[in-house]
């Protein structure tokens, strides 16, 4: 079934009947070509694009909750293509263009709006820290613009400009930067990935990895054993159990990241900005509702939920930079479970183990990455060989120092 | 209408405010719903998607529809319950969500075209054309969408946040959490009773149901006044706890004066931090709608909420009162109206088998199939067991039955039961530790039941913490059972049956999602928006749950709940943030020479959290430049003073304290004598750069080591860390003294010469150290520079620091020299080639700054290992060089390097620049930067490119020492 | 979430600073093979579950701490200065 507006007017006036399931249920078959462990944004994607680019179709998606249920679906729903660090760079470029052209890709509407990006920087050093990022961004191909104090008066007057702690020297605009609805975007691989043969099964949770002589050949689930030359393990928020069912300790540690949304509001903040000083970064819904966040709670936790301090410390940031949401009111805080690695860049790589897969360490910046990650995520899967806008994803760049921390922390899985 | 004889407001103090305009009066104890109410405003609010006119619904903060903004000068507040909001004079509230009028709303189209807009439609449209969605789409539907306004101005309110500590915390002050505080407190305990209403009391107020003989608000009086009495009793009014943390914090907004006209010496809200030994959850219960045709229109309300507003405000909802119910306790609402004479035009009951006798026409078996009236209800026609019946009625009770108010008990991942005989959920056993639910928010609906399971949830607490509770005879009160028929929707009519009112969902939304196979709670929630307002299901989420059970054919059990998340009501950010505004946000630190700086004309800007001096103006000066320029050719001419007292100092002491920089150092202070100062390079774990700094041997056993000022935290850390973990037993002490010593760079050719007019100085070698006298006072001497030139710091106990400072540029200003600040320190260390964290930016290793000699090959250090990874050298890296534009043309960091020749991108890029700055003394600009294989290519051009800046130039790579390569000057 | 430091007694998560697993007190010994440096810096088991890691007594007195917790739940089960046994064994060494 095809979406399109003239599909609504003709479904509303025949009282919404005729709308088809958006993905079908499956059952496990005994067999597929490859399993993809994981049914949010980043397993989806790489279904469709196993099936779409790859014509990979007897495949299937293993969820062990509900599609969408991980991280895809707790966001703050930031997309953008802002990395310094080669490595970096090429693939959030190579997402973002992928992004450009979701909605119609999928026949459905993500709602991916580029209203402009404005990283604030609050001293002469922070200032040519970000030109060197907008400058790699522009060698990239992207886009930035590098806006003084009056420049980010002109899109942002709301700003405290004359008392906050850290005062406002200017900021970086990435133009092309923005939002997507996220539960969306896992909708609408679910449906693409549905549509080619992809078999979506849900409460299906993975409880054992199949290896024999170094080879994967398949994987005990609560609803049978499915066999299969090839598995991915793209579930990110619970990566080091699923890898763990393979013999394997990844480079990732888990943390929680709160974020919050108020009640609706007429439209107040048309931008996405974000305040490193204050790990603050806020937008506001289409629905109204400012949405934001801050740091981790940096203690490792599986919660999906946090703790007052961090709570607060994000609150008082929004205090200190733009006073005029104070009387706006928190409507819901929640937690996801963020995949944190010693570089705070991700890994999408084979492993030691023949036909086995792992897509993790998406810190918390995963859901920019859904496109890009499934497309190299097949790439590799269905070539066995990196995608060339992944290559320094690898596992083992931490034992080679092959480094890719553009926060410049170190090897504290917390600090990224 | 308001009631005679009825109602605890104090009818002698009436309170003007306005709505919308129009002025109105209500009486002090009245809150804006009940004063609008009581003059007759049924109309208060606009849906969400629909903009359907909307009504008052509840009593309390779970209001869906009844919200306003309140106005106060050029502050506003959206999004405030009408339900919440107590009335004061001169109170200015105004309907949100409608243009151009509330009774005319131009957006009330969309209701017309609901149709189109069933669940997830948007999904499937606005795809077409692609730039169409940010340039129109989307923002229509922005202006749509959205409730109240934000003014756009600062919040200039006062917020403030406290801590509060107690032995037994008890939520909610109705029955249950009455009788628990009254056990607990005489048992001795520390107790806070918090509750979110002005009034404790809960349902004792709203129904008037009685205890021990007495009136419910009487006996509610006499337990508050006796709590009030003990020293050991905390009572919170006006305070919602909002959220439940672990190990027992809970967080709660106390509303300290949105309940009356704006005071300045009063917060407007205090956000609470509540650390409890103890909990009893006595939340209470909240009344579920019904799901019929049309079943948001204004007039329709809880039965409960009308009970609330009769009892409590003296005002009757309607005069003509219809009350709909599958329970038998909502009757109480018929027989209370008709006892204070408002006419009651029918009770409805959805049993067929219920009680038929009442003093009003009962119908049994009975589904609204329509109801009428567009800005209030004026009429409902009813489908009952013995036929059809249209009635006139200008106020619709309804009752769905109850649902214990779990959401705390959800805060820590606990999933609530399920309990079938009352049709609700209740809170999982142990769900949070340390708290124990009672009464209604547990499923136990009669008020004898609610004081029983109060104070048997004291003394289990009392018990946990060791008290014995005091023997206490159980009140008397009403035992009703609790019975009722689940009614979660009219079937085989038409029209829309809402679910959820603020954020405009029907029953045929929730089948529309399963239907399209959102079948999971998660995805029917996602995909309808159920829940997601800003009651957050509170009303709605029970029925929209059997809705979808009876769609997908499962039960409620297994259909499961979404998740309750912290806050129980919609927190401020202000009062969350609360001291965040302005410079609030973060510590400052001052120089003790900060205000001899400021004397002077200096901008202080920030570093780190210290403030610092960027430049001292002379009156001829028009820009920093020419300070800068001033300031840098006295330092290489005569002398020049700066305050350097922000590098972090930690004073290390013991008979391993040699061994110990040698383990965190990657160079060696074994070996270093006494009396004298080396550089030294430390290392992460990980082997990249951690910080670099002097560090002095004061004595055998005794260093005092210098850190940058942006890593003096860290390093104190790191090295408590590496003691701790690694050498426990080793004999080595550390304590930070950075602020405990004011220290001085004293720098140039005059230096020598300006010490000497503070008496005899010792004459020290470069890299020399020694203790000396001023006057009367001890301080350091130091012979180290960061400016190249002959230089000293000289440091004194904190508090003479301003003295000294003063003194110090008072000297050199009598010899041709003067202060500086860091725009000249800047260019200084550029022209010498030292770094900063702008180039140890935690990337760079040793290798890169060509310092990887100083990782001594003769012991163990931390990072070094780590640092010997493949990745870590190599001509790949990019490596610490200087630059040199071949014109006099500016250059800035943040440019990137390439090849000339090569095309500009990515691919290509050769590295970038740290740091730059313009040397007076050489009359050309310098950078420091980074450069693939850069100590290779020393003499090659290079072209430097800032696209932000619009800058494309070619630069000569040199050595990044610029200045006295040989430190002749710096030795002199 | 409180710790109960056993110098200070029990105090709010905010004046503690986190590093990260207790693997961090493993440091190999000088020359040991890469591995082992990688599975000390980087490697996790990561549990979801019972976890030992290691906080800071920032905003008290400097203490560098061993928690027992789970990660599920936030229960914390012991906390102990992991300097302490070595602290004793010094005091017998004199």
């Amino acid at each position: 079934m095809r979406y399109s507006g003239l599909k609504v007017i003709t479904e509303g006036l025949f009282g919404n009947k005729g709308w088809k399931p958006a993905w079908r249920d499956s059952a496990p078959k005994a067999e597929y070509d490859a399993i993809i462990i994981g049914g949010g944004g980043h397993g989806l994607s790489t279904a469709y694009y196993l099936a779409k680019n790859h014509g990979l179709t007897n495949i299937a998606v293993l969820e062990k909750g509900y599609l969408g249920s991980g991280n895809i679906g707790r966001n703050t729903t930031i997309v953008r293509a802002n990395y310094f660090l080669q490595g970096n760079s090429e693939f959030y470029s190579h997402s973002m263009k992928l992004w450009e052209g979701l909605e119609s890709e999928l026949n459905y509407n993500v709602m991916h709006s580029q209203r402009g990006l404005i990283n604030l920087f609050h001293s002469d050093g922070q200032r040519d820290a970000f030109a060197r990022r907008g400058n790699a961004m522009i060698n990239q191909g992207d886009d930035a613009i590098l806006l003084d104090r009056e420049g980010v008066r002109e899109h942002l007057p709301y700003l405290d400009f004359e008392q906050t702690r850290f005062p406002i020297y200017g900021g970086l605009l990435h133009p092309r930067g923005g939002t997507a609805r996220h539960d969306a975007v896992a909708w609408g691989y679910a449906r693409g990935a549905d549509r080619r043969g992809v078999d979506l099964i849900q409460n299906c949770e993975v409880t054992g990895i199949d290896i024999e002589n170094g080879r994967v050949t398949g994987v005990q689930t609560t609803r049978g054993a499915i066999r299969a030359k090839k598995v991915g393990m793209v579930v990110a928020g619970r990566s080091s159990q699923v890898a763990a069912m393979a013999g394997m300790r990844l480079p990732i540690e888990s943390h929680i990241l709160q974020a919050f949304v108020t009640e609706g509001l007429k439209p107040v903040i048309d931008h996405v900005i974000s305040f490193g000083m204050g790990h603050f970064y806020i937008s506001q819904s289409d629905k109204g509702g400012l949405v934001f966040g801050g740091d981790l709670d940096f203690y490792a936790s599986y919660a999906s939920r946090g703790n007052l301090p961090m709570v607060e410390h994000v609150m008082e940031a929004g205090m200190t930079l733009m006073p005029m949401i104070g009387r706006a009111k928190v409507l819901r805080s929640w937690g996801g479970i963020m995949d944190m690695s010693p570089d705070g860049s991700p890994i999408i790589d084979k492993t030691h183990i023949d036909g086995l897969f792992v897509d993790c360490g998406w810190n918390y910046g995963g859901f920019k990455a859904v496109p890009a990650s499934g497309w190299c995520m097949a790439h590799l899967m269905a070539t066995g060989e990196s995608h060339p806008v992944a290559a320094r994803f690898k596992l083992n760049r931490f034992a080679t120092g092959h480094i890719l921390d553009e926060e410049g922390t170190g090897s504290q899985h917390n600090l990224h | 209408m308001r009631i005679e004889g009825r109602g605890q407001i104090d009818r002698t103090k009436p309170v003007r405010f306005s709505f919308d305009g129009r002025d109105y009066t209500g009486f002090k104890g009245d809150i804006l719903a009940s004063a609008l109410l009581a003059n007759g405003v049924k109309l208060v609010g606009r849906s969400f998607k629909y903009h359907r006119p909307r009504g008052i619904l509840t009593a309390g903060s779970e209001e869906p529809n009844a919200m306003v903004e309140i106005l106060e000068g050029n502050q506003q507040t959206p999004n405030t319950r009408a339900t919440v909001q107590e009335l004061y004079d001169g109170l200015k509230a105004r309907s949100q969500n409608r243009f151009p009028a509330l009774s005319f709303d131009v957006m009330g189209v969309n209701d017309l075209a609901a149709p189109f807009l069933s669940a997830g439609f948007y999904y499937k449209t606005f795809m077409w054309p692609r730039p169409f969605w940010e340039k129109l789409y989307e923002p229509i539907i922005r202006r749509a969408a959205g409730l109240g306004r934000l003014s756009g101005k600062h919040d200039e309110g006062h917020y403030e946040k406290a801590w509060a500590f107690c032995d037994i915390l008890v939520i909610g002050a109705g029955p249950t959490g009455l009788m628990a505080a009254l056990t607990a407190a005489r048992a001795g305990a520390d107790v806070i009773l918090a509750d979110e209403d002005a009034r404790m009391g809960g349902r004792l107020l709203a129904d008037l149901t009685g205890v021990d003989g007495k009136s419910g608000p009487d006996w509610v009086e006499s337990v508050l006044a006796e709590l009030r009495a003990l020293p050991n009793v905390r009572l919170m009014s006006r305070t919602s706890v909002t959220g439940a943390y672990d190990d027992g914090t809970f967080g709660a907004l106390e509303r300290v004066s949105l309940h009356r006209s704006p005071a300045p010496h009063l917060p407007r809200e205090c956000f609470w931090r509540i650390v409890a030994g103890q909990t009893v959850l006595a939340a209470g219960a909240l009344e579920r709608p019904l799901a019929f045709p049309d079943n948001d229109r204004p007039g329709i309300m809880l039965a409960g909420a009308v009970r609330a507003y009769l009892n409590r405000y003296g005002v009757a909802a309607g005069k003509r009162v219809t009350l709909i119910a599958n329970n038998d306790a909502a009757r109480l609402t018929a027989r209370q109206l008709m006892a204070a004479g408002v006419k009651v035009a029918a009770i409805l009951d959805t049993r067929p088998d219920a009680s038929a006798v009442e003093e009003c026409p009962v119908y049994l078996g009975s589904t609204i199939t329509a109801t009428r009236g567009r800005l209030g209800l004026s009429g409902v026609t009813v489908a009952h067991a013995a036929g059809t019946a249209t009635i006139e009625t200008d106020c619709l009770a309804m009752s769905g039955g109850w649902n214990p108010t779990v959401h705390l008990t959800c805060h820590l991942n606990g999933r609530p039961v399920w309990r079938e005989d009352i049709a609700a959920f209740v809170p999982a056993p142990n769900a949070v530790p340390r708290l124990t639910p009672a009464g209604a928010c547990n499923g136990a609906f009669s008020t004898a039941a609610c004081l029983a399971e109060g104070a048997d949830a004291a003394r289990k607490a009392l018990a946990a913490l060791g008290r014995t509770a005091p023997p206490m005879a159980a009140p008397k009160a009403e035992d009703a059972p609790y019975t009722l028929t689940p009614f979660w929707q009219t079937p085989d009519v038409k029209g829309r049956q809402w679910l959820d009112f603020a954020n405009d969902v029907t029953t045929k939304d929730v089948r529309l999602s399963a239907q399209e196979n959102f079948a999971s709670v998660e995805h029917m929630k996602r995909y309808t928006t159920q829940g997601m307002a800003p009651d957050q299901g509170k009303n709605s989420n029970v029925g929209a749950l059997a809705v979808l059970a009876d769609a997908t054919g499962r039960g409620i059990p297994q259909t499961g709940t979404t998740t309750f998340r912290p806050p129980y009501t919609p927190v401020s950010i202000a009062a969350m943030g609360a001291g965040g505004r302005g410079a609030g946000f973060a510590p400052q630190r001052f120089l003790t020479s900060d205000q001899a700086s400021r004397d002077r004309g200096a901008p202080m800007i920030e570093a780190g959290l210290w403030y610092r001096p960027s430049y001292f103006p002379k009156p001829h000066e028009k820009t920093w430049r020419e300070a800068c320029d001033r300031e840098v050719l006295m330092v290489r001419a005569s002398v020049g003073v700066a305050d350097v007292s922000t590098l972090g100092k930690i004073d290390i002491q013991g008979r391993d304290a040699a061994r110990f920089l040698d383990l965190v150092y990657t160079n060696t202070f074994s070996t270093l004598p006494t009396g004298r100062v080396r550089y030294g390079l430390m290392l992460r774990e990980d082997g990249h750069v951690l910080d670099d700094g002097t560090t002095a041997r004061l004595g055998e056993n005794h260093y005092l080591m210098t850190t940058t000022t942006a890593a003096a935290g860290l390093v104190m850390r790191h090295l408590d860390f590496v003691h701790q973990a690694f050498c426990a037993d080793w004999d080595v002490r550390f304590i930070s003294v950075t602020e405990t010593w004011a220290q001085f760079a004293i720098a140039g050719p005059k230096a020598r010469d300006l010490l000497a007019t503070l008496g005899t100085m010792p004459d020290l070698p470069f890299m020399g150290v020694a203790p000396v006298t001023l006057g009367s006072v001890n301080a350091r001497l130091f012979r180290i520079s960061f400016s190249g030139e002959q230089g000293y710091e000289l440091a004194v106990p904190t508090r003479y620091g301003e003295a000294l400072f003063r003194d110090l540029v008072a000297r050199a200003e009598t010899m041709g020299g003067g202060p500086y600040g860091m725009e000249a320190l800047n260019v200084l260390r550029i022209e010498k080639g030292f770094i900063t964290h702008a180039e140890i930016h935690g990337r760079t290793t040793a290798f890169d700054i060509g310092m990887e000699k100083m990782v001594s090959a003769k012991k163990d250090c931390i990072g070094k290992a780590a640092a010997a990874r493949p990745g870590m050298t190599g001509p790949d890296r990019e490596q610490l060089v200087g630059l040199k534009p071949l014109s006099d043309a500016a250059i800035t960091a943040g440019a990137h390097l390439f090849t000339p020749g090569d095309q500009v991108k990515r691919e290509n890029d050769q590295g970038y620049v740290t740091s730059v700055g313009y040397s007076p003394v050489l009359n050309a600009w310098l950078g420091l930067g980074f450069l693939k294989n850069g100590r290779a290519r020393h003499g090659e051009r290079i072209r430097l490119v800032d696209h932000l800046r619009g800058i494309d130039l070619l630069c000569e790579v040199t050595d990044p020492v610029f200045h006295d390569k040989e430190g002749v000057k710096l030795r002199a | 979430m409180r710790l109960t430091c056993p110098l200070c007694g029990e105090r709010d998560r905010r004046e503690f600073y986190y590093y990260g697993s207790d693997d961090y007190l493993n440091r190999p010994s000088e020359g040991a093979a890469p591995d082992a440096w990688d599975d000390y810096l980087h490697l996790r088991t990561n549990p979801a579950g019972i976890t030992h890691d290691l906080w800071y007594h920032d905003m008290g007195c400097s203490s560098w701490l061993r928690v027992t917790r789970n990660t599920v739940t936030h229960e914390i089960h012991a906390v102990e200065a992991i300097a302490a046994p070595k602290a004793s064994a010094r005091g017998a060494a004199k």
